[in-house]
């Protein structure tokens, strides 16, 4: 009996030493959640490398759906859930996030260089000088146009044209008959669809989504003047069903050679160009935005980053897997594994300067230029209290600009007259503002 | 036009509508199905192609990035362990209100059936609140606990209305024999209504495997059903038609093949309160 006691002890002991030892080298597993954009895929595939170089982190992976993926998140993050250690959101949320105290600094201590990061960047992920997400990709919007048929017309285009120019260009290579159409723009409904292109093309009209006493504006002549403008524009030279066509729609026309213009993200300028997914990969020019009366806000910026909710229970694993994803190595390593074409790009500086991207991708002077000429605190003509180009950085965008979308589309499909759109959209904004308290 | 020539007709006729339907029905899945097999280039083609090299290289893709048999057997524990569940509770319940209607029970039907008018995003924010405080987010268990509360009204009106319409005497011939309740139903209610049952658990099976709702909402990798793969292939910025097309031909795949062996009890489930 007594070595019965005995043995049993002796195996209690060891059991819980090796479970103890066990616990000990267990790993640190955090959840990423992100979006299905190719860059993202890309960092999921070279996740391997990281937790070689980091073997007590695991990570762990969710993709979702873009509008899915900001319900679940902002779900997460404001009921403190910890669902998630790492969460890619845009530059909407970042500040806002920040300033509420939910999401943790980003450590740009030691070798991370957070001064390579293209300032227009850095600042719209920050709120009062602090970064709360770190940028894995950055885009602008620029013209992406068929070289070949805007020559064939006997135009050209360049930087900054004026929109009249652009019209002129769109009607002289509108063939319909031919399946080709002058431009394609975004039309489906959404802040982050129709009204981001919409509000960079307001912007250079002169217009503002808010005076200075937050009033919303737009009701002004310039929102006039630039939606009629659009809706004139898309009616007489864009392809039909254009109010329900959004990035990947426009992507699919131009890739198929039914564009001669589009307008859009400049990410869209590394798939245009690549062979596999255009049949107008050869052909293509790049431009920076066309103006009205003015270029400020004229394109506009955005950035998908990384960003840690403040109740995560694996902050330093969640640290250090940020700073990997959008470190200077990262950048290199994608560029040594799949070719400087395929680098996500928009963030720093020592991308742009690298002679080994500037050979592969075509589009990177343009699309330097594009994000550095936008500049999200100062976007307006006229004064305007609130940060981004093609938003306004408050919580109440979201809706806002989400009902002015449908107007604007409605507008568009020809349910309703501009006037009546802005209209409806201004009465919407004005009650939202007036019960969230701002007057 | 005689008489046998104009029954012809009408057969002719009854029968092209309902194949015309048929094929209506079908032809989303047969296009999802054909455009898995196409690049996606082609995927996106205006007009549409019909002719071209099939590809199996979305499958490779959707292989390598998800764990395919990992969300499927979410989904086979969900669907299967929600729809057992919600059997053992709807059961008793049709049977006594079934077999021993109070004035109250044709009320107490309509109110459950009133559940499901209430759009579920309703009461999202309690119930992600109450699994977040229980420790539930991202598991199985609350799946399972959502898709029997989801499902339990569906179930137990069907089964009540094939239990009213069973010959009341086998039942009183049985308490005669000297039958308690547990054995009337288990000897002869439950023996009697097999077709029922299994045409029952069947449809219940099916809504919860096509749920994707609460799945996309209440997990995120570990419960992550076929439904939350599925919607992670649709990309805000890039082509992605062949490659989702591709993960919800894998993720419908099981489904269908299941639907398809049990098609004649689906069948007669969906119909047996109006043929009886």
């Amino acid at each position: 009996m007594k070595r019965l006691t005995k043995n049993t002890l002796a195996y209690a002991v060891s059991l819980s030493a090796a479970m103890t030892a066990t616990s000990a080298f267990s790993a640190t597993e955090i959840t990423v959640a992100t979006v299905n954009n190719g860059h993202m895929i890309e960092m999921q595939k070279l996740t391997p490398e990281f937790e070689k170089a980091n073997p007590d982190i695991k990570v762990k992976w969710v993709t979702l759906e873009e509008g899915v993926l900001r319900q679940n998140v902002t779900q997460d993050i404001a009921n403190k859930s910890g669902l998630y250690d790492v969460m890619t959101i845009g530059m909407y949320e970042a500040p806002i996030w920040g300033e509420r105290g939910w999401l943790q600094a980003v450590d740009t201590s030691g070798n991370y260089d957070a001064q390579d990061i293209l300032p227009s960047i850095r600042g719209g992920l920050s709120y009062d000088g602090t970064m709360y997400a770190a940028p894995f990709y950055g885009e602008s919007s620029m013209v992406m146009y068929r070289k070949d048929l805007v020559k064939a017309a006997g135009m050209e285009i360049n930087d900054r044209d004026s929109w009249e120019h652009i019209r002129d260009v769109a009607a002289a290579v509108n063939d319909p008959s031919k399946g080709i159409y002058g431009i394609c723009l975004r039309g489906k409904a959404g802040w982050g669809d129709n009204m981001a292109f919409m509000t960079a093309m307001a912007n250079s009209f002169g217009a503002r989504w808010f005076d200075e006493n937050w009033k919303p504006q737009l009701e002004t002549a310039e929102w006039n003047n630039a939606v009629t403008f659009y809706v004139d524009l898309l009616t007489k030279y864009g392809p039909p069903g254009s109010s329900s066509n959004s990035f990947n729609e426009s992507l699919a026309l131009f890739n198929e050679g039914k564009c001669g213009m589009w307008i859009d993200a400049t990410i869209a300028a590394s798939f245009v160009t690549d062979p596999k997914q255009s049949k107008v990969a050869d052909q293509v020019g790049f431009a920076q935005s066309p103006i009205s009366v003015t270029e400020k806000g004229a394109n506009w910026l955005w950035a998908w980053a990384l960003g840690i909710p403040a109740a995560t229970k694996n902050a330093d694993a969640a640290q250090k897997f940020v700073r990997w994803a959008t470190s200077k190595e990262y950048i290199e390593l994608v560029g040594s594994k799949n070719g400087w074409a395929a680098v996500p790009t928009g963030t720093r500086a020592s991308t742009y300067a690298n002679p080994k991207f500037q050979k592969a991708a075509v589009f990177a002077e343009a699309e330097l230029k594009a994000i550095k000429s936008a500049d999200p605190t100062d976007s307006t003509l006229k004064p305007s209290p609130y940060v981004g180009v093609q938003f306004a950085a408050i919580p109440e965008f979201q809706a806002i600009g989400t009902t002015a979308g449908q107007m604007v589309s409605g507008a568009l499909a020809g349910s309703m007259t501009v006037e009546q759109a802005l209209k409806s959209a201004n009465t919407s904004a004005d009650r939202q503002m007036r019960q969230a308290g701002y007057y | 036009m005689t008489l046998n020539q104009q029954r012809k007709l009408k057969t002719i006729i009854t029968g092209l509508f309902a194949w015309t339907v048929a094929l209506v029905l079908f032809f989303p899945i047969f296009w999802m199905f054909i455009t898995s097999f196409k690049t996606e280039l082609q995927a996106i083609s205006i007009p549409p192609t019909l002719v071209f090299e099939p590809t199996l290289d979305n499958f490779r893709v959707v292989q390598e990035r998800s764990d395919y048999l990992h969300h499927a057997w979410n989904s086979v524990v969900t669907s299967f362990g929600s729809t057992i569940i919600a059997l053992i509770i709807a059961v008793p319940a049709a049977y006594s209100m079934a077999f021993f209607p109070g004035k109250r029970t044709k009320d107490i039907l309509l109110w459950m059936l009133s559940t499901k008018m209430l759009p579920a995003v309703g009461v999202l924010v309690p119930i992600y609140i109450l699994c977040r405080d229980y420790g539930l987010l991202d598991s199985k268990t609350a799946l399972v606990i959502i898709f029997t509360l989801m499902n339990l009204p569906i179930i137990v009106w069907m089964l009540f209305s094939y239990f009213k319409d069973l010959p009341k005497e086998i039942l009183e011939a049985a308490r005669m024999d000297g039958a308690t309740p547990w054995d009337e139903v288990v000897k002869v209610v439950l023996p009697l209504s097999v077709g029922a049952i299994s045409s029952t658990a069947l449809l219940s099976i099916v809504l919860c495997w096509n749920e994707a709702f609460w799945s996309l909402n209440l997990t995120a990798s570990d419960a992550a059903p076929l439904t939350a793969m599925i919607a992670s292939y649709s990309s805000p910025e890039g082509l992605f038609w062949a490659k989702l097309s591709a993960a919800s031909t894998l993720a419908c795949a099981p489904i269908v093949i299941f639907g398809w062996f049990c098609q004649k009890q689906l069948v007669q489930g969906l119909t047996f309160g109006a043929v009886k």
